[in-house]
């Protein structure tokens, strides 16, 4: 299981395939279905052209948080491994902002633990967006349909 | 005691700083601390705070040494 932060471009595709080769390799006959969740920046947010975007964390709660996702899914479902990396700092459009991949022996499990670090992640990891737009920047930080409360499911 | 308070995003911006260091003896729990660093205001419903790294509660306690963060709802995304 390996979670990290990145502050520079990184191609998703190419992440999967050397962890799955490297990190992997050992079990490798063993996983039949690798989930793979890419989210990318968009250059439109709320009718606004966005021409670069910064995230901002929380320096250890951050990890710490997406630590115990990756945990909680692992309590779920029978996961081989897991993998996510998530963008901090100045991001453009295309870049890729967020990767997780999950690799079960079965595929129902690999789309459902992906489904659920990918949605853990957006409502409870502490991360948050601040977008460049034509008349300056904009803090985008009230778009979660449920207000988040803190009672981490388990 | 002593606390650390953290500010992050929007939150941090509006304080004008990143951080605090609370000296103080009448401090039982995060709402507590909120009253201090903000001068006597309530603490704001939407508004998320974590003990030493972790989610928590208005009235959940805290002690010496804690750190104490609050910032904005997280950015969350589109459903």
């Amino acid at each position: 299981m390996t979670v990290k932060l990145c502050e520079t471009e990184f191609s998703p595709y190419a992440e999967v395939d050397a962890y799955q080769r490297q990190t992997l390799r050992e079990r490798a006959g063993e996983f039949g279905a690798t989930s793979i969740f890419v989210g990318t920046m968009r250059d439109l947010n709320l009718g606004d052209k966005v021409t670069q975007m910064t995230l901002e964390y929380y320096p250890g709660m951050t990890e710490r948080r997406l630590g115990q996702i990756v945990d909680e899914a692992q309590s779920q479902w029978n996961l081989l491994d897991v993998f996510v990396i998530h963008r901090v700092g100045a991001i453009k459009p295309n870049d890729t902002i967020v990767l997780v991949a999950v690799w079960t022996r079965h595929r129902d499990e690999a789309f459902a633990a992906c489904r659920y670090i990918i949605e853990q992640l957006k409502h409870t990891a502490p991360f948050w967006k601040k977008e460049t737009i034509k008349d300056g920047e904009r803090w985008v930080e009230d778009n979660n349909s449920q207000r988040f409360q803190p009672q981490i499911v388990t | 005691m002593t606390i650390r308070v953290r500010y992050f995003a929007s939150l941090r911006e509006k304080m004008g700083r990143i951080e605090d260091t609370l000296v103080a003896e009448d401090i039982a729990t995060v709402s507590d601390v909120w009253r201090v660093v903000s001068t006597g205001q309530p603490l704001p419903e939407q508004l998320l705070c974590a003990v030493n790294m972790e989610y928590a509660k208005a009235m959940d306690p805290v002690k010496d040494g804690d750190e104490v963060a609050f910032f904005p709802p997280v950015t969350g995304g589109m459903e």
